[in-house]
């Protein structure tokens, strides 16, 4: 069942959020693609954006990280020390860079010629950076460059212990199989040391093992980094399980907000799924067999259903 | 005025020429997404197999209709122009289907140099000149004992120009094999899947981007009346020029943007220096591939994350 | 048993397998009489008058023709046997399981491989005057030495940019330009030294990759090439045209000779032989320049395998892997890129100056696009991002040519009138697509990972200790 502890959740709701998208709208010529969209991911929290296909989840996320420039809107981000960012005013590299946002990609993009090791420290450029004193310590060989590659490599070490990788380590990235791919693109993410970690369908393609390391991963992420999680998901599971606030959207709009209970409960939301108008929801309630009013709803295996459609 | 008359007359002549070669450009670029560096060589070769065959009419044959011979010269730059486009597809650019993506750019740097050096080797090094082959001309109007005067030539590579187009358009726009182009444009393998030849769709736009080059290579040795082993490389970077600024992908794109770099060149030379124009050129492109990428009839690219 | 019955129908080749094979080369040898007319089957050749002359060859076309034929017959019997025995013998890619090949044999070979190539090249003045009997008869080889070596270091600074950080640019011989006639304009205007105007040759090519990098970085692939190459001719169209400071397509002449840092070689009281006590000899200059393009070359390979190994060289080859993903990172791309390019375009305007001061004259001839494709070709040939791989290239592609002169012989089998050296470019044209479709990733092909847990967890260790100690 859903794991959700009540002081948690109200622990949190005091908190200012980590991020705030306010009033996005994206316009790709004619096409409207997400439209007054608002919502808030509270600090610590692991927040899931779902929704069918094509209602412009990855444009929020591409959106957020900088690749697309929002039509209208605002996106705030709040760091621990109360300094905030506009995101939408950042250049697509200042956005990891300065406001300490991490994402991967639906379709993983790890540097598949270099190590894993490699992928990780790339991911420490802007530390490496300075301490190579932009490449001029580095390049006389001096103690102190030395030194932060070291440390550089410890935490990389770090990471691929929690992701299971360390005899792979010096493995071309390319060579993993899928699951290990998606974990290290994680960890590379992580290596930037983000306030906001955006997971872009993290679970897409992995079997039911690999999924539950996820989950794993995704609650040590949560609890043991300062680092809030904002992901896209289809992989019902894996949203009812661990997110602890759940976005939904259909047709680039906000149709539902709340707790993963609240969601699933909503008719809207079932009808975004299955694809009917509001009134026919009972109908296809019944015929799919759940009992609203009656105790506590379950959702039907939604992604089934839409691989079904 | 007079100045500005005439040189109009002669930007269009010049840019009918290059837009037909741009049209090779583009197409090539519109299907498998690779600047054919070799287009312009190819083009330089039509030259050549325009002027032989024209030699050999005249001298030997003894043809003394221009009109005959001029057709017999364009069918058979044509066609010989359209085997070398075949030739080279298949030997230097199909086998690197699939590899990475800068292996066709090289190997088509390696084919404009293979040829270049190969009509040298074949031909001499030497320019050559051919006998006019089209003289004359209208005197539009004069004043100031300014003469605007517009050549037959001029008015039959407009015309050449324009039904050729025409014909290629429909071709494009109303045939199998233009609806198979472009479905290979937009997703070569959905159009592989739905049964269309891809291959063979591939090598009939080569075939067809250098028979249009053939044409080029045709009115531009009666236009110049001169040819070298040389002068494939910077036409080549103008038509490109052209195919870029109209849209790269799109025809209609292609001969706008011949055009426009016809008149540029020609109004540059005429009214500030004749040493700068090739400079021009390349700023032109250099210019345009910076500040407008998609060009004026292009489609703006997005990129894909 | 499968497998050696369709060896056996290999080896003895079927009637209709054969006649399907002399088809096939029947319709090349067809395709090849397309091509060679007319352009081959008559030459134009100048008349008395302003008219030109048609020499009918149609003997060369038919040999050509024949020659194609046999070819591709022959070339058609070998597949055919090579398929029969990979009938045989499974392949790797057929394997089930992974096949292990030595892990670190690439790692070995390239490591063995750059000490060969710097022994040979550290000692090839003396071998060339041991073989040839003395170091005025070594001319010959010392001046290809110095021909090779500043491929090499053209190579070297081109990996940067397009082996490392993958950006593809074909105006490389703009900065190699810029190099050289900065050395020429600084000297005969202002008179200053070579030492000073090496370093500042280097900073001014460094200028201009970042002038023109900074607009064009943003392009991409195909875009990015063809805009290099723009300005790469602009700037050689500019060298023609302003000819009150470049002097036009004349050039520049008269550039000072190179010192032994401030010692002339020449053959007076101040000379270089008086100075160090032995006798004059013009060769000296000529060594001295080599060891000097030799240790040119050398540092860029050192500041490149250096740079390798600092974030800002994985920064590059990260870029070269996946830009988005470099942008999602925090790397300024825009930044990263334009070091990469200036640092490229650094060296080439080293090896510019370099040129310059080893001609004493240059004019725009020498710094045409071919320059930009023949050391593109090195790169690409070499392995993208292999230093090894490009000394190798630089090797065959200069001196592979350069043997062409030596095949005089052939004179005997083709007529007086053949010259092996005309065939030079379209050799290499050729050798470019052969390239590209047998061997797109080039000689050596490997990446040495720049840093490794497994033979630096030790490293690493020894350091951390030396740290607590």
């Amino acid at each position: 069942m859903v794991v959700q502890p009540e002081s948690r959740a109200q622990a949190q709701a005091f908190a200012p959020p980590v991020l705030a998208v306010e009033h996005l709208t994206m316009r790709f010529g004619g096409l409207t693609a997400v439209s007054d969209l608002s919502f808030e991911a509270r600090r610590g929290d692991i927040t899931a954006l779902i929704g069918p296909n094509g209602a412009g989840k990855t444009t929020v996320f591409n959106c957020i990280t900088g690749f697309y420039k929002p039509t209208e809107g605002m996106l705030r981000l709040a760091h621990d020390d109360g300094t905030t960012h506009l995101l939408e005013r950042l250049p697509n590299h200042a956005v990891n860079r300065t406001a300490r946002v991490a994402r991967t990609f639906q379709n993983i993009r790890l540097f598949q010629g270099m190590t894993v090791l490699e992928n990780l420290l790339v991911a420490q450029h802007k530390p490496l950076m300075r301490a190579s004193g932009y490449t001029l310590f580095g390049l006389l060989g001096l103690k102190g460059y030395r030194d932060a590659q070291g440390e550089a490599i410890e935490r990389a070490k770090a990471w691929l212990d929690r992701i299971d990788l360390m005899e792979r380590a010096d493995d071309p990235a390319g060579a993993l199989p899928y699951g290990a791919q998606r974990r290290l693109e994680i960890a590379r993410a992580m290596c930037t040391d983000p306030v906001l970690l955006c997971l872009d369908e993290p679970a897409a393609g992995l079997n039911p093992r690999e999924s539950a390391e996820l989950n794993a991963l995704l609650r040590h992420i949560r609890d043991a980094h300062d680092t809030s999680v904002l992901l896209i998901e289809h992989d019902m599971s894996v949203v009812m399980e661990i997110s602890d606030h759940v976005v939904v959207l259909d047709y680039g709009q906000k149709i539902a907000d709340g707790t993963p209970v609240e969601v699933r409960a909503d008719p809207k939301v079932i009808a975004a799924y299955l694809g009917v108008e509001d009134d026919e929801v009972e109908a296809v309630e019944a015929e799919v067999g759940i009992t609203v009013p009656h105790g506590e709803p379950t959702l039907p295996d939604v992604t089934h259903s839409e691989a079904s459609v | 005025m007079d100045v500005f008359v005439q040189q109009l007359i002669n930007g269009l002549t010049l840019g009918s020429i290059y837009g037909l070669i741009a049209i090779g450009y583009t197409m090539v670029f519109g299907i498998i997404g690779m600047v054919n560096f070799a287009h312009g060589d190819v083009f330089m070769v039509s030259c050549f197999i325009a002027l032989i065959t024209f030699l050999l009419l005249t001298t030997w044959l003894g043809i003394s209709s221009i009109a005959l011979a001029f057709l017999i010269v364009l069918v058979v730059a044509m066609v010989l122009t359209a085997l070398w486009g075949w030739a080279i597809e298949r030997i230097a650019y199909r086998p690197l289907r699939g590899s990475f993506r800068l292996a066709p750019l090289i190997s088509a740097i390696g084919v404009s140099i293979f040829l270049s050096n190969f009509v040298q080797v074949v031909q001499g090094a030497r320019n050559k000149p051919t006998p006019p082959m089209l003289s004359g001309g209208i005197t539009l109007f004069e004043r100031d004992g300014y003469a605007v005067f517009l050549a037959y030539k001029q008015i039959l590579i407009m015309a050449v120009t324009a039904v050729l187009l025409t014909g290629f358009w429909y071709l494009v726009q109303r045939t199998p094999f233009g609806r198979a182009q472009r479905a290979c444009e937009q997703d070569r393998k959905m159009a592989a899947l739905l049964g269309i030849d891809v291959d063979r769709t591939i090598s009939l736009t080569f075939v067809l981007g250098a028979a249009l080059a053939a044409v080029a290579g045709v009115l531009y040795l009666m236009y110049y009346g001169v040819v070298s082993f040389s002068d494939g490389f910077v036409p080549g970077v103008k038509a490109f020029t052209a195919a870029v600024l109209g849209g790269i992908g799109s025809l209609p794109g292609a001969v706008l943007g011949g055009l426009i770099i016809g008149l540029i060149e020609t109004f540059w030379s005429a009214y500030f220096s004749i040493e700068y124009k090739d400079v021009a050129a390349f700023s032109i492109l250099a210019i345009v591939l910076i500040f407008m990428p998609s060009g004026i009839l292009g489609r703006p690219e997005v990129e894909k994350v | 048993m499968a497998h050696s019955k369709t060896a056996t129908q290999a080896a003895a080749i079927p009637g209709s397998a054969m006649a399907g094979i002399l088809r096939d080369a029947a319709i090349y040898a067809l395709v090849a009489f397309g091509l060679c007319v007319p352009i081959i089957s008559y030459r134009t050749e100048a008349g008395p008058g302003s008219d030109l002359l048609l020499l009918p060859r149609w003997g060369l076309v038919a040999s050509l023709c024949a020659a194609i034929f046999v070819v591709r017959i022959l070339q058609r019997l070998i597949l055919l046997r090579r398929d029969a025995r990979r009938a045989l013998t499974p392949s790797p890619a057929q394997a089930t399981e992974a096949v292990q090949g030595e892990p670190d044999a690439g790692q070995k070979s390239s490591r063995i491989g750059l000490w060969l190539f710097v022994g040979i090249a550290l000692t090839l003045p003396a071998i060339a005057a041991a073989a040839t009997g003395g170091l005025s008869s070594a001319r010959y080889w010392i001046d290809l030495g110095i021909l090779i070596l500043t491929y090499v270091m053209l190579g070297w600074g081109l990996n940067i940019v397009v082996g490392l950080a993958g950006l593809l640019d074909l105006g490389y011989v703009a900065f190699y330009a810029v190099g050289a006639y900065s050395y020429a304009l600084l000297s005969t205007t202002f008179g200053l030294s070579f030492w000073i105007c090496l370093p500042l040759a280097g900073v001014f090519a460094g200028l201009w990759g970042m002038l023109l990098g900074f607009p064009v970085l943003r392009l991409r692939g195909d875009y990015l090439a063809i805009v290099t190459l723009a300005f790469g001719e602009i700037i050689r169209l500019v060298l023609i045209n302003w000819t009150d400071v470049t002097g036009g397509g004349a050039g520049i002449s008269s550039i000072p000779r190179a010192t032994f840092f401030g010692i002339p070689f020449s053959a007076g009281e101040d000379g270089f032989a008086a100075r160090f006590g032995i006798p004059y000899d013009s060769m000296h200059r000529l060594v001295f320049l080599y060891y000097l393009i030799l240790g040119l070359a050398l540092f860029t390979n050192f500041v490149t395998l250096r740079l390798r190994r600092l974030p800002i060289g994985r920064a590059w080859e990260a870029l070269r892997e996946d830009e988005i993903a470099c942008r999602s990172l925090g790397i300024d791309t825009t930044a990263t890129k334009l070091t990469a390019f200036a640092l490229g375009a650094a060296f080439g305007g080293i090896a510019g100056s370099f040129f310059a001061v080893r001609q004493g004259f240059i004019s725009p001839e020498s710094f045409n696009f071919l320059e930009s494709a023949i050391i593109l070709a090195i790169v690409v040939l070499g392995g993208m991002g292999s230093q090894v791989g490009v000394a190798i290239a630089a090797v065959a592609m200069v001196g592979g040519p350069e043997m062409l002169r030596n095949l005089g012989f052939l004179k005997a089998v083709f007529g007086e009138g053949f010259d092996p050296n005309e065939y030079r470019l379209l050799l290499f044209g050729l050798a470019m697509v052969a390239m590209m479709v047998w061997r797109p990733r080039g000689l050596i092909s490997e990446r040495l990972p720049s840093v490794s847990l497994g033979e630096r967890r030790a490293v690493s260790g020894a350091h951390v200790s030396e740290g607590h100690g």
